[in-house]
């Protein structure tokens, strides 16, 4: 709890930092971080803590991510009704697609989350109202009101960090309370979960739907910030590039999905713009080659620290 | 709606379909015996085409290419398998998905670096033009080569899977690894070749294919989506089961680019109808999955019990 | 006395901050990976071989070319094109192939008040009613190849034609504009993917429908696809294929080969133009790259002179955009095509020509000039534009 507080007074002091020496690009690219944190935390709780690998998570991002933005395409502009639609809308989703393929098991489960997931990718992209393949731009972010100006990417950094700590709070009193012991139960072994009398389904199911409904916070907050929205939000790639940063940040640890999003978005970004000299001289293409480096890594993770980043810190720390 | 052209987009959807029976095929048997999620399974299809193409250039022979094209490939495979994938076989489903994602993104770049995003492989001359199959029927010689090829694939992996002493151990391995093991079967070996097996299936595809679309990096990411739905409805483990599905998948994908566009286009705007086409077809497919998964989850021929 | 010395450092701070700038960064993003990679890398040497040809320069100040690669992906072009404008802000953006990818990224430069000058991408929607006055075409507005082609239908006097463009807005404005000027029947309008490789299913339907011409509007790799296919079925020998010059040049030539001979296009110029200045720019772009150019290396050298022209106008003073702005529309600078004029939405006006795939004095694949369609056409939706 400790650490947690620290972690946030550094990150809240970071923006004014930026803005002193005049670089608000890296207050955006840090709000960009902060939203893939809270998609991968989400993410983190279906798949960490509840155990059910669901390769369809980037489908709920982009329900929230559209559902935002056909409220600002259409007029909608206020936040206080497109954000929540957004939710409200990848809620849905989550409980529709977790209804059907929650009644499946391992390997099957997996891959009907992915079929939901194209199955949304492939409806969008031939949504031609709202941009198809080439993507919605909107021309504004959504408004906040409150004397609060989206538009300033310094507000809008303080308001993702805002939704941050709430999805790391809620996270970490869910884990704590009942219903999470029951989830983490059942993901250690479903048979005597069963057994003892827990109703299975409709636990994973709210877990699922939970998670579901924090991604599409996540997606509308993407939409705001790039005020572009594309259906590669929703490729199974995309919940692919989740995964990876929840496996890299550590599974089930609460800031497992922070962390792996700060680490990959983080090094995506130092390996395009800042050259490695030795690098450069044995592959002057390095930095378009930088996937290598991220298939490594997380062939590494799983091979050897299967807890992530995180993983290793604790380790460290205690026993 | 003329019969030449039913008749010309039934060609297509069986050949289409017969390709993706070639993957389908070695992913179905990997994930029945080894019981492995092998994601990088795409990336051995993108291999044996751009292996295919450095050998055709090399051998200047079409032929010669693509039949050295495949025990290539097969090696690449083995090795993968020896090196990297055993030690996923004891693991949980969730490390082999991301373990093979990750051989993904590492395939894909070391291509990359080995051979730039893309290369050629241009079709032989003596079949880049049609034959005359029907009066008004002129069909490329080149499609209906594939579809031989196909046919003649999944003839031989019958006859190997029924009729030989190999085969019969895959499919017991296939119907109840356990048991099999049990059985004094040697596992190991027996997994190795049939990822090799699985492999040079890979190279068939892609390198047949590769004169008619682009060889590109990422090419196998698409295709691999497509198998993996066609041995879900086919019953994992059942290679009867990758042929039929595979045969579906590619009716029902053609059937919606062809067709649906033309229904669709008496109730809206060219545009529209033509977005809509492609799109219902692939949604057609997923739904076609989750149905069968729904119903009946063990695939339509499943190979165990 | 402290106020005097405010106010006397408080000019110093604004007078040195209007000093011209030291150099021109540019921020060159396209298409330089996957099957239409061909169309981004000669419009980024046609780009940089003007550079060179410089001396390095652009105006007389020293030229800083940034190169990203958006991989066909609207998203990733944006994300560059952020970087490029707000981390290394550079004074103009130009470079994409793709319509759908550049109406992804222009925004943010709009926003910033940052030059787009497009070497090949110009939607029909930015001549008209968007039009905007940080947006400048050096190359020809998105229809007026298919508006040309469509005259040489009508021309040729075929009844009917069937029309196949993928599903994007340049595709939707390239059939609009062939069917503005063809007085024919249109048998059929077919929209495929962005990015389709495999046409066996369309070109069952265009054996089906018998038209008396075929015109498809796919660049890049889709289009080298389809004419293999085509030829492949056994339709070459059947119907006539038309296609717009950027269909059928040197980018399409090299892999399809000799099947293209014969095959009519229509375009805003053509290798073998007789003034100087395409001369030069032939000759040193065969003998930098060891290649022919396409029409897109020849984008990609206007775009580069239209811009060194527009910093020369304002001496160096490129900070100060409005003034920038004017130099550029005012477009005096030596066009490989021959003359260039801006029409008042910043697109240009010009001459379309026919051309024929032939052999030139080598033996190589090039394409011809054999006729003018139009002569200082403009396009159909400069009313729509509120600029001046």
């Amino acid at each position: 709890m400790k650490r947690s507080i620290a972690v946030f007074i550094v990150l809240l002091g970071f923006p004014l930092v930026m803005s002193a020496i005049d670089n608000l690009f890296y207050v955006s690219f840090a709000s960009r971080v902060i939203i893939y944190a809270i998609a991968a935390t989400s993410l983190n709780l279906v798949l960490g803590y509840g155990g059910m690998i669901s390769f369809g998570h980037a489908a709920f991002v982009g329900a929230g991510a559209y559902s935002a933005s056909i409220c600002i395409a259409e007029g909608v502009t206020s936040a206080w009704l497109g954000w929540p639609a957004a939710i409200a809308a990848s809620a849905l989703a989550a409980w529709l697609i977790g209804a059907v393929s929650l009644r499946t098991r391992g390997v099957y489960f997996i891959m009907i989350t992915l079929a939901f997931a194209q199955m949304a990718f492939y409806l969008v992209n031939s949504m031609k109202a709202y941009g198809g393949d080439e993507g919605l731009t909107l021309p504004q972010r959504a408004e906040l009101g409150l004397g609060l100006d989206l538009g300033n990417e310094v507000v809008f950094y303080y308001v993702v960090l805002f939704f941050l700590a709430i999805s790391l709070y809620g996270l970490h009193r869910v884990m704590q309370s009942r219903f999470g012991r029951v989830v983490v139960a059942i993901r250690e072994n479903e048979a005597r979960a069963e057994a003892i009398g827990l109703p299975v389904h409709r636990y994973q199911l709210a877990c699922f739907v939970i998670a579901g409904a924090v991604a599409g916070l996540a997606g509308a907050l993407l939409a705001s910030h790039g005020k572009y929205v594309n259906p590669n939000v929703l490729h199974w790639v995309q919940s692919g590039t989740l995964m990876i940063m929840v496996i890299l940040g550590g599974v089930g640890r609460l800031w497992g999905g922070a962390i792996g999003a700060f680490v990959l978005l983080g090094l995506e970004h130092v390996i395009s713009d800042y050259p490695i000299p030795w690098l450069a001289a044995v592959a002057p293409n390095y930095p378009q080659h930088a996937n290598l480096g991220v298939g490594l890594v997380m062939l590494a993770i799983v091979l050897f620290a299967p807890h992530g980043v995180a993983g290793l810190l604790s380790r460290r720390r205690g026993a | 709606m003329s019969w030449i052209l039913i008749l010309e987009q039934s060609l297509n959807g069986l050949q289409f379909g017969l390709m993706l029976f070639l993957l389908a095929a070695g992913l179905t048997l990997v994930f029945g015996i080894m019981d492995m999620i092998n994601l990088a399974h795409g990336s051995l299809y993108m291999l044996g085409a751009f292996i295919a193409s450095t050998l055709v250039q090399a051998t200047g022979s079409f032929v010669a290419g693509v039949l050295l094209a495949i025990p290539a490939t097969a090696a690449v495979g083995i090795l993968l398998e020896v090196s990297v994938l055993r030690t996923l076989y004891a693991r949980d489903h969730l490390s082999q998905v991301l373990a093979t994602f990750a051989l993904i993104l590492i395939i894909n770049e070391l291509t990359r670096l080995a051979w730039g995003s893309d290369a050629a492989l241009p079709m032989p001359q003596a079949l880049s033009g049609p034959v005359e199959l029907l009066p008004g029927l002129r069909y490329p010689a080149y499609r209906l080569v594939i579809i031989a090829v196909g046919i003649l694939v999944a003839l031989l992996l019958f006859i190997l899977v029924t009729k030989t002493r190999v085969g019969m151990l895959v499919r017991a391995g296939a119907s109840n690894r356990e048991m099999a093991l049990a059985m004094g079967v040697d596992i190991k070996t027996l997994f190795t070749l049939v990822f090799g097996a699985g492999a040079a299936l890979c190279a068939v595809a892609g390198a047949m294919l590769a004169p008619l679309f682009a060889v590109q990096v990422g090419m196998g990411e698409n295709i691999l989506i497509l198998a993996f739905v066609v041995i879900v409805i086919g019953g994992i483990g059942s290679i009867r089961g990758a042929l039929v599905g595979a045969v579906l998948v590619g009716i029902v994908d053609t059937i919606g680019r062809a067709f649906l566009p033309i229904l669709f286009g008496i109730f809206f705007q060219p545009r529209v109808a033509s977005a809509a086409g492609p799109a219902i077809a692939s949604v057609m497919i997923y739904l076609l999955m989750a149905v069968v998964l729904f119903f009946r989850p063990q695939g339509l021929f499943p190979a165990r019990g | 006395m402290t106020s005097r010395m405010f106010v006397l450092a408080l000019s110093l701070a604004v007078a040195s901050g209007a000093q011209a700038a030291s150099k021109v960064k540019v921020g060159f993003i396209s298409t330089l990976s996957g099957p239409s990679a061909a169309l981004g890398v000669d419009i980024r040497d046609g780009f940089q071989l003007a550079v060179k040809m410089n001396g390095g320069k652009l105006g007389g100040l020293p030229a800083e070319v940034l190169v990203g690669d958006d991989q066909f992906k609207p998203d990733v072009g944006r994300q560059i094109a952020e970087k490029y404008i707000r981390l290394d802000k550079v004074d103009f953006l130009t470079g994409f192939v793709f319509s759908n990818i550049m109406l992804a990224a222009v925004p943010v430069a709009f926003e910033a008040r940052i030059i787009y000058v497009s070497p090949n991408a110009a939607p029909s929607p930015l001549a008209g009613k968007q039009c905007n006055p940080y947006f400048f075409v050096a190359s020809w507005p998105n229809d007026a190849y298919h508006e040309a082609a469509g005259q040489h239908a009508t021309n040729k006097g075929y009844k009917n034609a069937y029309l196949i463009a993928p599903n994007y807005q340049a595709g939707k404005d390239s059939l609009a504009g062939f069917k503005r000027y063809y007085k024919g029947n249109v048998a059929a309008e077919v929209y495929t993917q962005l990015g389709q490789l495999d046409y066996s299913a369309e070109l069952a339907q265009v054996r089906a429908a018998r038209p008396d011409a075929l015109y498809i509007f796919l660049p890049g790799g889709m289009g080298i696809n389809f004419i293999k296919q085509f030829v492949a079925a056994g339709l070459s020998t059947d119907i006539p294929l038309i296609v717009p010059g950027f269909g059928s040049d040197q980018d399409i030539i090299r892999p399809v080969g000799e099947a293209m001979l014969g095959l009519f296009d229509t375009a805003h110029w053509a290798i073998d133009f007789d003034n100087a200045a395409n001369k030069r720019f032939v000759a040193a772009f065969e003998k930098e790259y060891k290649r022919l150019p396409s029409v897109f290396a020849a984008q990609g050298w206007d775009t580069a002179m239209l811009i060194d022209s527009g910093v020369r106008g304002v001496k160096g003073k490129i900070e100060d955009v409005e003034a920038l702005r004017k130099a550029l529309k005012a477009g005096k600078f030596e066009s490989v095509r021959g003359s260039f004029k801006f029409n008042r939405n910043q697109f240009p006006i010009q001459n379309y020509y026919l051309r024929v795939v032939g052999k030139d004095s080598q033996g190589r694949l090039v394409n011809k000039t054999i006729g003018t369609v139009f002569k200082d056409h403009g396009d159909a939706y400069v009313q729509d534009c509120l600029m001046k």
